[in-house]
């Protein structure tokens, strides 16, 4: 049921799929060309400095004085997860087996 | 006024759904829970029902504002994950799957702690049956580790309501005393079901090798039953909100190291109970109707990203991320339900986990609970990395895998949109879910501020993964968690003393053998055919014998008496 290969598509049908959607563009679905990509990347960006704008105009409830900062919530979001997957990274050099080991 | 539990039609439908066929085992699949759920609404909250067994005063069905909330979701749960099970569970999985949601509908209508014991651990039975019914290759064993742990947390809870009936001469499902070695007893019980900490593990191991729509059913009901128990039994236990806040970062940790998409999300389901746990011991009227909300939803969006990944499941036979990637292509309707999911999980403004898990970072900003708080923000973000985020990201896009599977047959993609549409429905309109909290709802998610800050929170934490996405490669992995301890040294420890006690067996029967054979050949050579003691002898050389002792008896005689 698992294993590879076994899936409905045989291996070579796979590949073809692949080989046939990368060399041209035009086959391949409308998100996954590089030119959507790149017009993703740009309105994701505008969309990260929209979140952050109406810091200068809104007052935060501030419970505890910081969350008044201005991108306080998009700085914590982003130093919190960075440092969560850090701390993931060390755990797993400690803590990673190959996925058979119970096997 | 019923005095028959609604669960308890669930639960002899499930006894009797292998003896129907066709279209009419459908038509109870979809039908009993919906009759459970209007049985569950016919109770009047604050009513209850008595029975009276072995002295006590039962109540079998207690109406309460709480156990409505949490029968009425099990109920909608079991409709739809029926629905989702439909074209191609195993009929003892739909039969199991039925006797489950009965027994939890059971938990949530409780009144005493003997009808909860009966239900709580008929819904132990029922689930392992459930992973039994799989289809997957690592279920039999699994699903043994799985009773097993949750054997042992029946009896932790089995002494615990023991003692604290004896105690207390009172058999009524309320909140415990606060204090007593029943309480810390009760409390474990509960908490093993929760996956709290040291029993974490056995969700992430056991869900996974349940069949697609089985983990869509395991996911709604053992977990939450502990929820509605703990909201219960110990509203306000301060020693809950750093067991929630381990579960919460528990969960994101070992959902970050996963590769298996189906281990992602029961990690994830870890995660979320841990939000529900904080809430229950921070214990105000917020953090009680955060917690009591937050699993209304989390069953709903959970259900829907477990069906999600059920579905490319049964479409590929493939779990792991490191085999699937760029699916959107030929899944529209599974990835556009799994994102729905994805973002109500992530708590993202106008879905449904917004307007339920915020209420608990509320209550601990009410509190002045700072470190709580924190805490939780980081969690929050967190959600959106490690199930947001990742789970559609490396199953449905990442790179091109070549795969083509097609979305899954009709009732699977019903019940897909059911729950999407529930998912923003609650979001929108979070109204009709407040009316049904245990305390009046003074909470307003929708500030300009606060959907500002979450916006900034979830985003900024979705262009860390980003950019971190080089540190996250997938790999064939898993990652070690406490459940190595029974897996490992303690089957090694027993696999030995099992081979001790065999060799100490054998040695202790051949010694026994080899007496018991010294003896019996040492009776036989007295006793047997050709031994001194059973010879048979002649009647004529009895007689001359008789006659020679008798002579020699005369002549003694008078020789001595002359």
């Amino acid at each position: 049921m698992s294993g590879a290969g076994s899936g409905p598509t045989g291996r070579a049908d796979r590949e073809d799929a692949r080989r046939s959607a990368a060399s041209d563009p035009a086959q391949e679905h409308w998100l996954a060309r590089p030119a959507s990509l790149r017009r993703i990347k740009i309105v994701s960006g505008i969309v990260l400095a929209l979140t952050v704008l109406p810091d200068l105009f809104i007052e935060q409830h501030a419970a505890f004085g910081v969350e008044d900062a201005f991108g306080f919530y998009a700085a914590y979001g982003f130093l919190a997860c960075v440092a969560m997957v850090l701390l993931a990274k060390a755990l797993g050099a400690a803590l990673k087996r190959s996925d058979r080991y119970y096997d | 006024m019923t005095s028959v539990p609604p669960g308890l039609i669930l639960i002899a439908g499930g006894i009797l759904l292998p003896l129907l066929r066709g279209r009419v085992r459908a038509l109870a699949v979809l039908g009993l829970p919906l009759a459970t759920l209007a049985l569950v609404w016919a109770v009047p909250v604050g009513s209850s029902s008595t029975l009276a067994f072995l002295g006590w005063e039962l109540a079998p069905v207690n109406g309460t504002v709480n156990g409505r909330l949490f029968a009425t979701i099990f109920s909608i749960a079991a409709f739809a994950a029926g629905l989702f099970a439909l074209p191609r569970a195993r009929p003892l999985e739909l039969a199991a799957a039925l006797v489950y949601a009965g027994s939890a509908v059971g938990v949530t209508l409780a009144g005493d702690v003997v009808t909860l014991f009966v239900f709580w651990e008929l819904m132990a039975v029922a689930s392992t049956t459930v992973i039994w019914a799989s289809d997957q290759p690592g279920a039999w064993s699994a699903s043994m580790r799985y009773l097993l742990i949750h054997l042992l947390g029946g009896m932790v809870l089995m002494a615990g309501l023991a003692a604290h009936v004896a105690s207390t001469g009172s058999v009524a499902f309320q909140a415990f005393p606060t204090e007593g070695i029943a309480r810390w007893l009760i409390l474990a019980g509960f908490l093993v079901n929760a996956g709290a900490p040291p029993f974490s593990a056995w969700i992430a191991d056991a869900y996974p090798e349940a069949s697609p729509s089985g983990m869509v059913f395991l996911s709604a009901f053992t977990t939450k039953a502990a929820v509605y128990a703990l909201l219960v039994g110990f509203p306000g236990t301060g020693v809950l909100v750093p067991i929630g806040l381990y579960m919460v970062f528990y969960g994101i940790i070992y959902a970050l190291l996963e590769n298996d998409m189906r281990r992602i999300l029961a990690y994830s389901i870890v995660n979320q109970v841990g939000f529900m746990v904080t809430g229950i011991g921070i214990g105000t009227e917020m953090a009680l109707n955060g917690a009591a909300s937050h699993a209304f939803a989390h069953i709903i969006y959970k259900a829907l990203l477990l069906m999600s990944a059920g579905s490319v499941l049964h479409a590929t036979g493939r779990r792991k991320c490191t085999e699937l990637g760029g699916l959107f292509r030929s899944m529209p309707a599974t990835t556009v339900c799994g994102a729905v999911g994805a973002l109500a999980i992530s708590s993202f403004p106008f879905t449904s986990g917004f307007v339920s898990k915020s209420m608990v970072s509320q209550a601990a900003a009410d509190e002045h609970a700072m470190v709580v708080w924190f805490l939780l923000a980081a969690a929050s973000a967190g959600v959106f990395l490690h199930a947001g985020i990742k789970f559609p990201w490396f199953v449905f896009f990442q790179r091109d895998s070549g795969l083509r599977p097609s979305d899954p047959p009709g009732p699977m993609r019903v019940a897909m949109w059911l729950f999407a549409f529930l998912s923003v429905a609650i979001g929108l309109v979070p109204g009709p879910l407040y009316a049904l909290l245990p305390h009046a709802v003074t909470y307003e998610p929708y500030t300009v501020p606060h959907v500002v800050a979450y916006l900034q929170l979830l985003l900024f934490a979705g262009l860390a993964f980003f950019v971190m996405l080089p540190l996250m490669r997938r790999t064939e992995t898993i990652a070690l968690d406490l459940d190595w301890l029974y897996r490992r040294p303690l089957t090694v420890l027993s696999r030995g003393a099992a081979q001790w006690i065999d060799r100490s067996r054998r040695a202790a029967e051949r010694t026994g053998q080899t007496a018991w054979a010294r003896l019996a050949s040492g009776f036989f050579q007295a006793y047997g055919p050709e031994g001194a003691l059973g010879r048979t002898r002649p009647t004529g050389t009895m007689l001359l014998w008789v006659v020679v002792l008798l002579g020699a008896f005369v002549i003694l005689h008078f020789s001595a008496s002359g």
